[in-house]
């Protein structure tokens, strides 16, 4: 069971800000799946699956990327060819 | 180059956008018109997921499929509604109102890719672009009698679909016949580097509905708890139909049946927990407040930008990865879906193709299912193909109640073809 406290807790953590009085409804919805997954507990540890996984990554060369201005088209906040974002500290 | 005009009358809201005029091309799908769904980026036309929190988002790129879909000389006409971010099985979730059932406009029409198969049932396109992270192409098709496909993963790019769970996620054709599924696919499975698990492994066929000596197999868990007796009824009928024109039927079990949706909806909320901690506000959509302190502005944000259940499987995907349960879901989540992989892989050893029922039921009426649990349990027919990445179609094989009921077909890894096949032999054989 999960309380209305840590739903509060993991809400911030995934920086969802949910209001007050949503709390009860999602805690209560959230028990009930969490329920259902208790089915998971029956399932055994098995093998890792795949084994012939290849690498697909591609060589450390500088290929053609968007230009500036449309990657910055579809802000309002920006400076000298820079995102401007909140304050972090 | 001949431009389309495309103004519809919208009557159940199956489009967020619509183009009145398209650019066509020569090619093989020369003056076709065709709906995209709104989480694939579309180069100059707003994709918004059917979310508040990308009001304005103008991608500058194509998703590799657009691209594909313009070379072959198709017109993009509109893009379809879908439940925000591919996060339902009703297309309700959507910021921009529920799209209706054309087959009964007081039905859900399914979802995520709701308004894709909403605008072919309606007649407003011949064909659309859906995409299925866990049935989202095969629900809405059964629900409103078309065919939607979700080829092998990796078949198909995903560079440009706006991700919700990427090792689940596919885009795929859907229209109102096996034979434009079939041509879709000759156009969507060219090779892209830019996606990291695209396979080079195209799509050159023509079906072929001879099904003499085919070995279908069909898993009692799939006609088990839950399912609608006249739903499977109806489907077995379709079964049958298969097994008179020369194929065998096998009865089967799959026993990782059992925690299939559970081990989907861990995987998929801690995949969504992730991926969409891209909306900040800062980069596109609504703009964050620069003045506030960051959690703070991207808190903000999120409260007003995303719908609830899209905060709830973030919520839920974030408890999932957490320290002290990681172990207890996501870690067990992956062994149960190496199960049902494992599950699949034995029984490709002695079927050629599974078939069952695509949905459970047939279509909800519009605000029925109010509590997520029991519209998660809904899903359990169509996650096992995606949790597997093995390909599945969904084609119309008559009514129960008077509403369309759809028949999955599920083959092996890359044989798109054979399932392709099998549906087309189903629906000559209904012509017939």
């Amino acid at each position: 069971m999960v309380s209305e406290k840590d739903v509060a807790h993991i809400a911030g953590l995934a920086d969802i800000g949910i209001e007050k009085e949503e709390l009860a409804e999602f805690t209560g919805r959230f028990n009930e799946i969490l329920d259902y997954f208790d089915i998971l507990d029956q399932v055994e540890p098995g093998s890792r699956g795949e084994t012939d996984l290849v690498n697909v990554f591609r060589d450390d060369v500088v290929e053609a990327s968007l230009p500036e201005d449309e990657v910055l088209a579809n802000t309002r906040e920006k400076e000298d060819g820079f995102f401007r974002a909140p304050r972090v500290m | 180059m001949p431009t389309l005009t495309f103004s519809p009358k919208d009557r159940y809201n199956a489009f967020i956008t619509t183009l009145n005029e398209a650019g066509t091309g020569p090619g093989k799908l020369s003056g076709i018109g065709i709906a995209v769904k709104d989480n694939i980026s579309t180069s100059g036309i707003p994709t918004t997921c059917a979310s508040r929190i990308l009001e304005g988002y103008i991608p500058p790129f194509d998703a590799h499929v657009v691209t594909l879909l313009k070379k072959a000389g198709a017109g993009i006409v509109g893009k379809t509604n879908m439940d925000e971010f591919g996060m339902g099985t009703t297309t309700e979730n959507s910021a921009f109102g529920p799209t209706k059932n054309p087959a009964d406009p007081s039905r859900v029409p399914g979802g995520s890719s709701g308004g894709s198969a909403a605008a072919i049932a309606a007649g407003m396109v011949r064909m659309a672009l859906g995409t299925d992270t866990g049935g989202s192409i095969r629900c809405p098709a059964a629900f409103c009698g078309i065919v939607g496909h979700k080829p092998t993963y990796g078949r198909v790019s995903r560079y440009g679909l706006i991700a919700y769970a990427n090792s689940l996620e596919q885009i795929g054709p859907m229209a109102r016949t096996v034979s434009d599924i079939s041509l879709l696919m000759e156009i969507l499975t060219a090779y892209d580097p830019r996606d990291s698990t695209s396979i080079n492994c195209p799509y050159a066929h023509t079906p072929d509905p001879d099904v003499h000596g085919l070995k279908i197999g069909v898993p009692e868990e799939y006609f088990g708890e839950g399912v609608d007796p006249r739903v499977a009824s109806v489907v077995w009928e379709g079964i049958s139909l298969l097994e008179r024109k020369g194929a065998e039927i096998i009865t089967c079990r799959m026993p990782s049946m059992a925690y299939a949706l559970a081990a989907y909806y861990v995987t998929c909320t801690s995949e969504a927990s992730s991926n969409l901690a891209r909306f900040d506000g800062v980069r596109y959509g609504h703009p964050a407040d620069t003045k506030l302190q960051w959690h703070e502005s991207f808190q903000d944000r999120r409260r007003n930008g995303f719908g609830t259940e899209v905060k709830r499987r973030i919520m839920l995907g974030t408890f999932a990865l957490s320290s002290g349960y990681y172990g207890k879901y996501y870690a067990k989540a992956q062994a149960a879906r190496q199960q049902v992989r494992t599950d699949f892989l034995r029984l490709f050893r002695s079927v050629d193709v599974i078939a069952g029922p695509t949905m459970p039921t047939v279509a909800f009426r519009l605000g029925e299912k109010t509590d997520p649990l029991s519209m998660y349990l809904s899903d359990i027919l169509t996650v096992p193909a995606n949790l597997a990445g093995i390909p599945a179609i969904s084609v119309p094989c008559g009514t129960s109640e008077g509403l369309p009921v759809g028949l999955q077909i599920m083959g092996p890894h890359f044989r798109d073809e054979r399932v392709i096949d099998v549906a087309y032999a189903y629906e000559l054989g209904v012509a017939r």
